[in-house]
């Protein structure tokens, strides 16, 4: 049984079909990566994995039990955490403060809560930051910040939703290295990346979707050079 | 923390100056704390989850009529009756919330659609003969009774009133260091993201409507038992509504003190504003306006909000 | 309930309601393009109903002549509250917006209560009473006029916001926000005008309604009220869905009263209120926002 089981998703909007009988699998302990051109649905995706959309038709199942129809926080709960493509932070609200609504999650009590948060924090580098208002934070450390309400959830898949965008090549290698990190402490990992060489250097595998669809699906270096793909993306382009 | 020692300090004063004020200077007090209290009850709801209502009245009226009715009627101490409007308020904020937020009812929607509610609430109690109609209704056996909450003197409702006020900070300043807190507060930044961290943004929220609604109705009670008098437009009136939240947000909206503190400000601000202008009602309501506006513009987060510092 | 009754609350209804078009038509556009729900509109026609009394009491100028003051008056008063009142604090949270439009109303309705105070006045020129008959059903000639000359504003709004390059302006800024940015629109300037024209329409529709109506302090809140109903149902920001729904809500309420008694008509308009924001908050008509 795999962590997380997609099978022949579909979400329509009205007349639009914005991803179509898209399957995928995340074994446990896998870091698979999610790329393909802009609009190609890659949000929307995240977005029925972690319960913001219901599907049109098709299963999504975590930990063999599906989860189509829960709510967000419910699936939450369950060990599936995700970021957002723009960062989404608490942003009258500390960096501690931030992190511990996650810690919530799994306790009632604000002391534990508390300390799930400092070491989070200390873990994605945000130490020591803890007192500074989300809205005073860099967008590097906003990002790690999200990252770390996620963890502080204790899931056991993430979904990262293009954490890289917008960091310079310093910071992106940081980046790199704390997914690393986070996937070396037990978590299984979902990215949507448009950064290549980061998706390239982190994913023991790639899915492609293009148009709501997948159209590859494999190694990154045999992903890298399918001829669909290549078409796809430069396609874009043009 | 110096915040602390001096409201320490405010809590002293209150509790052992009043004997010694004049009767006039009594009523203000007590006036500062009823508004204290129901913008505190109102804060609980609108400043740490966000959510604003525009129609507090509501459970205020509920309270205030549910105890009266009670009293009236069957006898039943108006003490016991408290806590049966309490109740009532509540069921009626469960469902009134839990209609509003399963519907996805957010922001100036969700502040329209409970101003829709306390009027509905008005009008059926000004078409209703059995509560009185647009008359209201009067508790008309004046005989000190405490245990019927009938006091003597103004001072032992003062007392009343400033336990309730206490209370009611107590409350806030619980719910907002525990797991419910923190929740609201992240709904109040961004549903969405909260929901993703794993918060049950309708379950949290129905949580701090049940709190802000039976408190609330509370004080509607002891505004009957003080008073002794009630009708529809006082109760279930927009008034009341404005009143509460005014203090919240002129004093800090998602603070533990701040509707204290706003009552502290606007309600010698409006005596005093009446006083100057006698004979002309409605010249404290237009200066709320304009504090209202002011208080938007230059300082948002309320007169506590702003105070705060973060290192 | 007769057939007489009903037709007479069927004309009833809709003459109202041609007025309740109006008066949301203001508040629809301001939503549009300011995308803030004010709560100062049942306030500033208040003000307008009171400028009509006393010009007509004072100059003894005829209530509906004198529209050609007051609506450019108010619209010129609408957009000076823009700039100085609701421009500055634009970037603000949704909620201290509305609260901001609150205090404005709080402000507007106790200064009239303080100026004028609490009683009741009428404006009633010499053809306040005349009516006639239409079958079985009696037409006031001023909620006849009051309802025409509501038609007549809107229609003429309607082919401003068409025809008129300031009307193409506000509705490209109402659709389009930041498009309407990159054209070059001075934003500013056409937010202030929207405004505007919001309190001149909600002014016109209040110096329409003197000869029947009542003027004093709270006047503009039972409008208010429906006027949030109205502009819910229609769609907010959808101009002509607050015409049309301005025509629903006032049959409703108007069915309602045959009903029920008293002031429990008003139950009807409440209700209708809630179930929309319930069940289609985008409005019957859709294109506003949702939820």
């Amino acid at each position: 049984m795999n962590l997380l089981e997609v099978d022949a998703v579909t979400k329509r909007f009205g007349g639009l079909t914005a991803v179509s009988r898209f399957s995928l699998t995340v074994g446990a302990g896998e870091i698979v990566g999610l790329i393909g051109p802009n609009g190609a649905g890659k949000t929307t995706v995240f977005h029925l994995l972690s319960g913001f959309y219901a599907p049109s038709a098709g299963a999504i199942r975590f930990k063999g039990v599906s989860v189509v129809g829960a709510k967000p926080h419910a699936i939450c709960r369950r060990g599936l955490a995700r970021t957002f493509q723009i960062v989404q932070p608490f942003v009258n609200l500390s960096a501690l403060e931030n992190v511990m609504v996650g810690a919530f999650n799994r306790t009632g009590d604000v002391m534990a809560a508390r300390q799930r948060a400092l070491e989070v924090l200390d873990f994605v580098g945000l130490g020591a930051r803890r007192d500074v208002l989300a809205r005073e934070l860099t967008l590097s450390d906003r990002k790690r910040l999200e990252m770390a309400r996620g963890l502080a959830t204790r899931p056991e898949l993430l979904l990262l939703d293009e954490v890289m965008s917008g960091l310079n090549p310093t910071e992106i290698e940081e980046i790199i290295g704390l997914i690393r990190r986070i996937h070396a402490q037990g978590v299984s990992l979902l990215i949507i990346e448009h950064v290549m060489r980061a998706i390239m250097a982190l994913s023991q595998r790639i899915v492609v979707l293009h148009h709501g669809e997948k159209i590859a699906e494999g190694r990154p270096a045999e992903v890298a050079r399918d001829p669909t793909v290549v078409e796809a993306y430069l396609g874009e382009e043009a | 923390m110096t915040g602390e020692v001096l409201a320490g300090l405010a809590l002293g004063l209150l509790l052992v100056a009043p004997p010694f004020l004049p009767p006039y200077f009594l009523e203000i007090l007590i006036s500062v704390m009823l508004f204290g209290y129901l913008g505190a009850a109102w804060n609980i709801l609108g400043g740490y989850a966000g959510q604003f209502s525009f129609g507090h009245a509501a459970y205020f009226g509920i309270g205030a009529y549910t105890s009266t009715l009670l009293f009236l009627r069957l006898g039943v101490s108006p003490w016991l009756g408290m806590l049966a409007g309490g109740v009532l308020a509540a069921a009626f904020g469960l469902a009134a919330g839990y209609l509003s937020f399963r519907y996805g009812l957010r922001g100036p929607y969700f502040s329209l659609v409970t101003l829709a509610f306390a009027e509905m609430l008005r009008v059926i109690a000004v078409n209703t003969k059995a509560v009185g109609s647009s008359l209201g209704l009067v508790i008309p056996n004046r005989e000190p009774a405490p245990v019927n909450f009938v006091f003597a003197g103004k001072l032992s409702y003062y007392y009343v009133i400033l336990a309730m006020a206490v209370g009611a900070v107590w409350i806030t300043r619980r719910v907002a260091r525990s797991k419910l807190g923190y929740s609201l507060l992240a709904i109040r930044e961004n549903e969405d993201a909260a929901e993703a961290s794993g918060v049950d943004a309708l379950g949290m929220k129905l949580r701090a409507m049940a709190i802000s609604s039976f408190l609330t109705a509370l004080g509607g009670t002891f505004y009957a038992q003080y008073f002794a008098y009630i009708d529809p437009t006082i109760t279930f009136g927009p008034s009341v509504s404005i009143q509460g939240l005014l203090q919240a947000i002129v004093g800090g909206a998602g603070t533990v003190l701040g509707p204290v503190v706003g009552a502290f400000v606007l309600t010698p601000m409006s005596e005093l504003s009446r006083a100057a202008i006698r004979g002309r009602a409605g010249v404290d309501v237009m200066l709320y306006g304009i504090v209202l506006i002011l208080v938007i513009s230059f300082l948002p987060r309320g007169i506590l909000g702003s105070l705060r510092r973060r290192p | 309930m007769t057939a007489d009754l009903l037709l007479q609350a069927v004309v009833s209804g809709l003459l109202l309601g041609g007025v309740y078009g109006l008066v949301a038509s203001g508040l629809s556009l301001v939503f549009g393009v300011l995308r803030i729900i004010n709560f100062a509109h049942g306030a500033v026609m208040m003000l307008a109903m009171y400028t009509t009394y006393w010009l007509f009491t004072l100059a003894g100028i005829d209530p509906y002549l004198s529209i050609v003051v007051t609506g450019p008056l108010f619209f010129l008063i609408g957009m000076a509250i823009q700039r100085v009142v609701i421009e500055p604090n634009r970037f603000a949270a949704e909620h201290n917006q509305l609260l901001l439009t609150l205090g404005l109303a709080l402000f507007l309705e106790n200064l009239a209560l303080v100026l004028w105070q609490g009683d009741f006045r009428s404006v009633r020129p010499s053809y306040a009473g005349a009516s006639f008959v239409v079958g079985e059903a009696l037409v006031e000639v001023p909620r006849l006029i009051a309802c025409g000359g509501a038609i007549v504003m809107a229609l003429a709004l309607f082919a401003f916001l068409r025809l008129t390059d300031v009307g193409k302006a506000i509705r490209a800024l109402s659709e389009e926000p930041e498009g309407a940015m990159l054209m070059g629109i001075d934003v500013g300037r056409i937010r202030a005008v929207a405004f505007g024209i919001g309190a001149g329409c909600v002014a016109v529709a209040g110096a329409l309604v003197t000869p029947f109506f009542y003027v004093a302090p709270d006047v503009g809140e039972s409008f208010n009220i429906i006027a949030f109903v109205v502009v819910v149902l229609g769609g907010m920001g959808n101009f002509v869905g607050a015409l049309l729904g301005g025509f629903i809500v006032g049959l409703a309420e108007s069915l309602g009263a045959t009903l029920l008694p008293g002031s429990l008509k008003q139950l009807v308009v409440f209700g209708l209120f809630v179930l929309v924001l319930l069940f289609r908050p985008a409005g019957l008509f859709g294109g506003g926002r949702d939820r």
